[in-house]
């Protein structure tokens, strides 16, 4: 085929390159083929196999003695409260389906991620409810060579509310302040955080992909004093999967939530409003921006103010660039 | 830093067994001349044994503030703090009595002590309160975001307010703060391994806390040491690592009974009244925000690294392994069980359908 037939196949003007397979096709709802890069998961078929009763009982064995291991307390639990074992096992899987195949999400520029060592990475924030965060901690798990937890920073909201707190905790989360981000980013973590907060997950569908304020600028002084480099990305899908028509303050203020959303299933449908939209998901990362030159100005508001808003520039561009690759929300 | 050893000691606290063993140990050094016991109470008979080389004065803080000024001591080891009231010894306004008013006399004594060279306080990590908004890991900086709900930890905070002040007032004086984690060990008693102790141990719903234990043993090292040698400073005293509560509770093989806070401060109170168990809200904002302190400072002064939280608690366990239920072994046990009922089911089912098994 030629390169315009080849063109016009493609959603939007994603771009593309001659030599790569065609596009993948949906079949109900799945994907057939996996995607180029993406290796297939060693998952031996337990039929084909010829030893499918091994597999099976080493399935059972691997399951029983993780069984064991958490009723024995026999793990690690880091200063922050993150267990490794329980996100690998747990976390990990649970929200890869979501993110494979409810959203579809695509991750690009995953070479602008450190291999090793520290590095902020800093997010446009939608949805309602946090789920970009999850995504993105999926994403990079999932594509990221070395396989990198992010290690977010959380509204105190988060950590106020009974057994979600735990599970934020235990999945790597800890409170935003500077303390917290200054020892991660110290001891080489990767760190994820939203500077937008509610501001950002609570905003109307009208305003959807416009950055808000971006606060003090406390993430940029925690890198500049750490010498970390700051990574802006842009996560597109998000603002549709629970689209904010309204917001009732008042009965926001009296459950003590910063917003209560109004969106087109919820609170109608009950608890079936909570199924999120399956919007199709970008996640851009940018070119890391260095601060280990800057280190001296931490306390300097104006060049804390400044690379605040080049970081903000950064993820709003990039966003629109993003949005013209999606042309179709909805898409495939 | 370290300079000559001061050659008489004064220790408050000696009737409880955490005074007595550190005036025990002091009392053992050759390079120590008179180590002397300070205390309102007598001691339990089971702590005389140690107390044999320690001179003691009972006197209660009034009278402490004239022995101080009559022994004239180079360090003053003020470690009459109790975390807990003793429904027995007067309660919450002796405790109170004991630990504000007591370290107020104290280091007023040792503020008009002319050759004191060295004053060591025991605080506790309590001192940095709780907040959902608190940051992970306290450093001896953390200043507590509110005033706590526990009776204990804001007796620390008061205590803590004088050391600032005699540091005010006296700062040629060498003062250490030691800020205690929770101390655990195959003997020591306090209302923490009590509770761990317990078949059943009750919990907070939806909350699990990141713990810190000391060994005790270490405890008496670090006091020790900043009795001999020269560390001006507050400093977190702490194993490393972390214990998840819900991970010590299963690796001391104890079974938890989470409850709602509500409820568990309810039945707190209740035990509290009727005499049976001191559980105070200082251990309930424990259970509910969890503490983690920063020990970078005293291993870098001190030059001494204590036993991590999971070997110290490891002690504690192997000392109390007789109301454990679900222990390591008995779970070792049932997964070799399972596992080959499930392998001898299998293998039965195999055997019904050869036929089938090998055609697929």
């Amino acid at each position: 085929m030629s390169q315009d037939e080849y063109r016009d196949m493609l959603p939007g003007t994603t771009e593309f390159r001659l030599p790569e397979p065609p596009p993948v096709q949906r079949v109900n709802g799945r994907r057939p083929i996996p995607e180029k890069g993406e290796p297939m998961p060693e998952r031996p078929d337990p039929v084909a196999a010829p030893g499918g009763l091994d597999v099976w009982d080493r399935r059972v064995a691997e399951g029983l003695a993780f069984l064991r291991r958490r009723l024995a307390g026999a793990y690690e639990v880091d200063e922050f409260g993150f267990d490794p074992e329980l996100a690998e096992a747990f976390f990990h899987p649970l929200l890869k389906i979501l993110y494979r195949d409810w959203f579809r999400t695509e991750v690009l520029g995953i070479e602008n991620v450190p291999a090793e060592g520290s590095a902020l990475v800093v997010g446009n924030h939608s949805g309602t409810i946090a789920l970009d965060a999850l995504m993105l901690t999926v994403g990079l798990r999932d594509r990221h060579p070395q396989q990198r937890h992010l290690r977010l920073l959380g509204a105190d909201l988060v950590f106020r509310m009974p057994l979600m707190s735990e599970l934020a905790r235990a999945a790597g989360a800890t409170v935003a302040c500077n303390p917290d981000a200054e020892r991660l980013m110290t001891s080489g973590h990767l760190v994820g955080v939203f500077p937008e907060g509610f501001k950002g997950i609570g905003k109307k569908f009208s305003e959807r992909y416009k950055l808000q304020r971006f606060g003090r600028g406390g993430f940029v002084s925690a890198a500049l004093r750490t010498g970390t480099p700051i990574v802006p990305v842009a996560i597109v899908g998000a603002e549709e999967i629970y689209p904010i028509l309204a917001d009732l303050k008042p009965l926001a203020r009296l459950l003590g939530v910063p917003y209560f959303p109004i969106t087109p299933t919820f609170p109608w449908l009950g608890p079936l409003g909570m199924v999120p939209l399956p919007s199709k998901w970008l996640i851009q990362f940018c070119p890391p921006i260095p601060t280990a030159h800057l280190t001296e100005f931490a306390d300097d508001p104006l060049v804390v103010y400044n690379l605040a808003d080049q970081v903000r520039e950064t993820i709003q561009a990039t966003l629109h660039e993003l949005l013209e690759k999606r042309p179709d929300p909805f898409g495939p | 830093m370290v300079t000559s050893p001061p050659s008489v000691v004064v220790v408050t606290g000696v009737s409880r067994y955490f005074g007595a063993r550190v005036a025990a140990r002091l009392a053992a050094d050759p390079r120590i001349d008179r180590v002397v016991g300070l205390d309102p109470h007598d001691p339990p008979a089971r702590l005389l044994g140690l107390l044999d080389g320690v001179e003691r004065i009972r006197a209660d803080a009034r009278a402490a503030t004239e022995a101080i000024a009559d022994l004239g001591p180079e360090a003053v080891v003020h470690l009459a703090i109790t975390s807990v009231p003793d429904g027995r010894n007067g309660g919450r306004a002796a405790m109170k009595e004991q630990n504000v008013i007591g370290t107020m006399q104290v280091l007023a004594a040792a503020q008009g002590a002319p050759g004191l060279r060295k004053l060591v306080v025991r605080s506790s990590t309590a001192a940095y309160g709780a907040s959902f908004r608190d940051p992970a890991v306290f450093t001896e900086d953390t200043e507590p975001r509110a005033v706590p709900r526990g009776s204990y930890a804001r007796d620390i905070l008061d205590i803590e307010g004088y050391v600032r002040g005699f540091r005010r007032r006296r700062p040629e004086v060498a003062a250490t703060v030691l800020r205690f984690a929770p101390m655990i060990s195959s003997s020591a008693e306090t209302s923490l391994t009590r509770y761990f102790a317990q078949p059943v141990v009750p919990t907070v719903l939806g909350r699990d806390a990141r713990l810190q234990f000391v060994h005790a043993e270490d405890a008496f090292e670090i006091l020790h040491r900043a009795v001999i040698e020269d560390h001006p400073g507050t400093f977190n005293v702490a194993g490393s690592g972390v214990l998840m509560l819900s991970q010590a509770v299963r690796r001391a093989g104890r079974l938890s009974l989470p409850l709602p806070e509500p409820a568990l401060s309810t039945a707190a109170a209740l035990l509290r009244n009727l005499g049976v168990e001191q559980i105070g809200m200082d251990q309930i904002d424990l259970f509910v925000h969890g503490r983690v302190v920063d020990t970078t400072r005293l291993v870098r002064e001190f030059g001494y690294t204590p036993r991590t939280t999971v070997e110290a608690f490891e002690d504690f366990i192997q000392a109390h392994a007789a109301g454990s239920t679900l222990t390591a072994d008995r779970l070792v046990a049932a997964e070799n069980a399972i596992l080959d009922g499930i392998r001898r089911v299998r293998a039965a089912a195999a055997d019904a359908a050869p036929a089938g098994r090998e055609t697929s």
